[in-house]
């Protein structure tokens, strides 16, 4: 009875909806960039009519996905070293730039009041700066109420890109914290409360009277958080926004590689915690067809989705470097006979 | 011998032969005759599946732990060290993490398990049986991620305000009990977690329970109470023994659900991969969200590997407490006459 | 006659026994309260945030991107809808004549206590180390998410669970009504079909509901086996989008209409859940 209801239903179902298009392209990883992937997608299927489906599952799964050819391209928040690329037959390019901010939740502080350096901002999840009144913040903070209280420090508790591109910065700018703890997508935090995702490390410091943690940029304007301005390369303190990451992008070299780390770059506007995502495909297609149809996804994403990266507080890529991306596609990308995958 | 029996109207003089039976029987109607062997093949058929299942899966755990068994051998057990960074990983926290949160669950489901299926069974009134016992089981379709978020934004805060905090304030200077409430007030930590999994495994036990206390026979019962005893003592000196493998079974049922919780257990546990102290009020790591947490983001090699040697160690702390309970079992079977 | 006065020890003893009975049927009903309190509370907070996110929008759009004007849980409820009963539906008859053997067949057998023992261990799996397992065994091999894979890993999960819950119910039923069936010249099959079966009845199907609860909130197995989808589709060989795996993505997102979304899907698995047990329990009763 049950069966044939079941049966039933599901004949109904398959009849109402269409079937899935052929040239369905499936992508997954970091989840960094996921919401601009998302806003990409829907309007490109209402535009085309054609169906890319990512999904966010991790830099590293995204990584594994692709290398095992179950996805049609991957994702990765950490850029894969050239050797690497080579030794698997893959290519990497960029698709978005964005931030990631420390916030703070202290009474009576408005967002971009406190100014931090790296040194510090290291030293305080290194647990070695303790209270907020203590002399390292003290000193950058002249004239502001900085509370006598212990600080809550909180961080991830899932690996995340987001974590890579802070724990990155803090190596370069905090030798203890290069040698302690180092970087990585999960590091070994000597202190700290681990939120789950952006939403717990944020609704941890919500929560916790003078915490602070650290968030993508998207998250911070969305929740409307408290943000620290930080010191950057050229001494000048920096508010998180797009501007500051087109900054810190701009002297990046990107004709030489595209593994560009943009955190802690030079120029007087640069915020220091900057940081790209890539997207992973193979060199030689063994289904050119699904490969066209990823490539004309992201064509169509470079040629018409700024607006939508910057409505979701993401900074798009610059014109220069989506050039070269293009170059990469028809130089690198080719079918199983040596051609280049036609996408337009 | 004067008084014979009236005439027979059967003539007795071909008894014998009509008491051999003539021809053929008629034919045995039997519905299905390969019914007893089909219905045999396909039981002993999913047995064999599940039991077939379960190997498959610990050898693909055991093929994906490999590389952290060889390297770090059964030191990884006894281990506090999680550095992704230099590839150092020992299990302890975790493996403290899940039994604690467990216990805690427990202690605390059980009872309470058991309180409400006497209310089910024996207290309540007739028409208000089946809509309570539904609302029960209701708790179970809640999903787990539900827990979790509840558990993190709506339930810390008030734990945290109305329990954590005055427990520390009145108990803090007790010797054991104070290390036990010790760490910070904050509403996460193995307490926070082994509450919201007692929530959670309250309906798994409750309705087993339940359904196993409306089995005993009612003359048990109706004799037990024809002997002046109170519903109290029918239930934990009749009912109870009557039933205890499927108490066991029911408990065993929600340990296990308590054991494999990933998604609520990650939103409130802390995820702090440090064993600091003993307290109830730390933040703490369990298995299961230690490997929800970090395995999409984990690394190919040990770090990958190191999850998955601690998703074996669950299998084998399962083992080790479901053997318990299987002694625990024996030992109360001896004490009973045998069943009719 | 001469009236018996009684021995002042035995009415303390009885006084004893009263208050006793007192205190624990007391006990028994602040648990049912305590349990209640929980529920309301968690039901509460899922309708007030959940039904505000309710429109007929929910049903027909599949999901939005992020800060989208229009957007629903089409694709999601559609993909759960199939993947959980098709697990249900596989999962079941394994489970309960699995469940058949350890209590007909198999009782002190070798075969029937191993495969006792670790059906219970398999109880405690955590659910992702099954999505993990169907990952390397049906994912990696296929080269593709799928549903199919999802519902694998689904079925696994609700085996377990209905194997117990069978095996305790049919311990459970007293061996005389057996006795009668086979009395009457029954073969064994019928007896656990007709006799046995249907005695525990209410029973077996509290498991399947009890593990047809578990799968439809289970987020873990399916992260790695069916993956979600942006877009609706039916076809089981393409990755599927489910309400677990699409609430915990929006729950966990800093945009509104995500948020809400989310917490609408939440309400709805509770609702299902819930209709599909007063449906079962309907339809299953024991006919006193």
């Amino acid at each position: 009875m049950i069966l044939f209801r079941t049966a039933a239903l599901a004949s109904a179902l398959a009849l109402v909806a269409g079937a899935s298009l052929a040239q369905d392209v499936t992508g997954a990883g970091a989840s960094f960039p996921a919401p601009v992937y998302a806003a990409w997608a829907a309007a490109y299927n209402k535009a085309t009519g054609a169906r890319v489906n990512y999904q966010s599952i991790g830099s590293s799964g995204g990584i594994k996905q692709i290398k095992s050819k179950v996805v049609d391209f991957g994702a990765s928040d950490a850029p894969m070293s050239d050797e690497d690329l080579a030794k698997d037959g893959l290519v990497q390019f960029p698709t978005v730039i964005g931030g990631v901010v420390p916030v703070v939740n202290i009474q009576g502080i408005q967002p971009g009041q406190i100014k931090l350096t790296g040194q510090v901002l290291g030293d305080i999840y290194l647990g070695k700066v303790t209270r907020w009144t203590d002399p390292a913040i003290a000193s950058l903070n002249p004239g502001v109420p900085l509370p006598d209280a212990a600080i809550a420090q909180v961080r991830r508790a899932d690996g995340s890109g987001t974590t890579f591109g802070f724990t990155t910065y803090l190596s370069k700018v905090n030798a203890e914290w290069k040698e302690k703890v180092g970087a990585g997508a999960a590091v070994n935090w000597p202190v700290g409360a681990g939120g789950k995702g952006n939403e717990g490390v944020s609704a941890f410091v919500q929560r916790l009277p003078n915490s602070i943690g650290y968030v993508e940029y998207s998250y911070a304007k969305q929740n409307k958080m408290s943000f620290v301005m930080l010191r950057n390369q050229a001494g000048s303190y920096v508010s998180p926004d797009d501007e500051s990451f087109k900054a810190a992008a701009a002297g990046a070299d990107w004709a030489r590689t595209f593994a560009q780390d943009l955190t802690d770059k030079p120029g007087k506007a640069s915020w220091p915690i900057t940081s790209t995502t890539f997207i992973l495909m193979y060199k030689s297609q063994d289904k050119p067809a699904q490969a066209a149809s990823a490539l004309k996804f992201f064509d169509w994403a470079y040629t018409n989705g700024d607006k939508m990266t910057t409505d979701l507080e993401y900074v798009p890529l610059p014109d220069s470097v989506k050039g070269l991306v293009r170059k990469l596609w028809a130089d690198s990308i080719k079918d199983g006979a040596g051609k280049a995958i036609a996408y337009k | 011998m004067a008084a014979t029996l009236p005439a027979s109207p059967f003539d007795h003089k071909n008894d014998m032969e009509r008491a051999t039976p003539r021809g053929d029987p008629p034919g045995r109607r039997r519905t299905l005759p390969w019914g007893d062997a089909v219905f045999s093949f396909l039981a002993h058929g999913a047995a064999w599946l599940t039991l077939g299942l379960l190997v498959a899966i610990i050898g693909s755990l055991l093929i994906g732990a490999m590389p952290a068994i060889k390297h770090f051998g059964l030191g990884f057990l006894v281990s506090t060290d999680w550095d992704p960074v230099q590839e150092k990983f020992g299990g302890l926290v975790m493996i403290y993490g899940t039994l604690m949160t467990s216990i805690v669950a427990l202690l605390i489901a059980v009872p309470v398990s058991f309180g409400i299926a006497i209310f089910l069974t024996e207290l309540s009134p007739s028409w208000l049986k089946r809509p309570l016992g539904v609302a029960i089981e209701l708790l179970a379709a809640v999903p787990s991620i539900v827990y979790g978020m509840w558990g993190l934004l709506v339930f810390s805060p008030i734990l945290s305000t109305y329990v954590q905090q005055p427990l520390q304030a009145a108990f803090g200077d007790v010797p054991i009990l104070g290390t036990l409430f010790s760490g910070p007030p904050v509403g996460i930590g193995i307490l926070s977690a082994g509450i919201i999994l007692a929530i959670m495994v309250i309906p798994f036990i409750a309705s087993v329970m339940r359904d196993v206390f409306e089995t005993t026979p009612p003359m048990l019962k109706e004799s037990a109470y024809g002997l002046g005893s109170t519903t109290w003592e029918v239930v934990y000196k009749v009912v109870l023994p009557y039933t205890k493998t499927g108490v066991v079974g029911a408990i065993m049922l929600g340990l296990g659900r308590a054991l494999g919780e990933t998604m609520a257990v990650t939103f409130v546990i802390g995820n702090f991969n440090q064993l600091d102290n003993l307290s109830l009020f730390q933040a703490a790591n369990s298995i299961t969200s230690a490997l929800a947490n970090e395995f999409a983001e984990a690394g190919e090699g040990l770090h990958q590997a190191s999850l998955i040697y601690l998703g074996l160690v669950l299998f084998f702390i399962t083992f080790v407490v479901l053997s318990f309970s299987k002694l625990l079992l024996m030992r109360l079977k001896r004490g009973e006459g045998s069943r009719t | 006659m001469k009236s018996a006065s009684i021995d002042p020890g035995r009415m303390a003893l009885h006084r004893r026994r009263k208050h006793i009975n007192v205190l624990a049927l007391t006990l028994a009903l602040s648990a049912m309260a305590f349990g209640l309190f929980w529920l309301t509370w968690i039901l509460v907070e899922t309708v007030r945030l959940g039904f505000g996110g309710l429109a007929l929008s929910v049903f027909t759009e599949s999901t939005p991107a992020p800060q989208a004007e229009v957007g629903g849980l089409a694709n999601a409820i559609v993909g759960s809808l199939i993947m959980v009963s098709l697990a249900t539906l596989l999962g079941t008859p394994i489970g309960v004549m699995a469940g058949v053997f350890l209590a007909e067949y198999g009782k002190g057998t070798a075969l029937g206590n191993v495969t006792g023992f670790i059906n219970d261990i398999l109880l405690s799996a955590p659910s992702i180390v099954i999505g993990l397992f169907i990952y390397a065994v049906v994912v990696a091999t296929t080269k593709t998410f799928s549903g199919y894979a999802g519902v694998l890993a689904l079925a696994l999960i609700v085996i377990p669970v209905v194997v117990r819950t069978t095996e305790n119910m049919l311990s459970l039923i007293p061996n005389a009504l057996r006795e009668a069936a086979y009395a009457l010249g029954t073969p064994k099959w019928k007896v656990i079909s007709s006799v046995t079966l249907k005695a525990a009845r209410a029973g077996v199907v509290t498991g399947v509901l009890l593990a047809l609860a578990r799968v439809a909130g289970e987020t873990a197995p399916l992260l790695f086996t069916a993956l979600s989808n942006q877009f609706f589709t039916t076809s089981l060989d393409s990755p599927m989008a489910s309400l677990p795996v699409t609430i915990f993505k929006f729950a966990m997102s800093p945009y509104e209409n995500w948020q809400k979304l989310a917490w609408a899907g939440v309400f709805l698995i509770t609702l299902g859940v819930l209709a599909l047990n007063i449906t079962a329990r309907v339809l299953f009763r024991n006919k006193n």
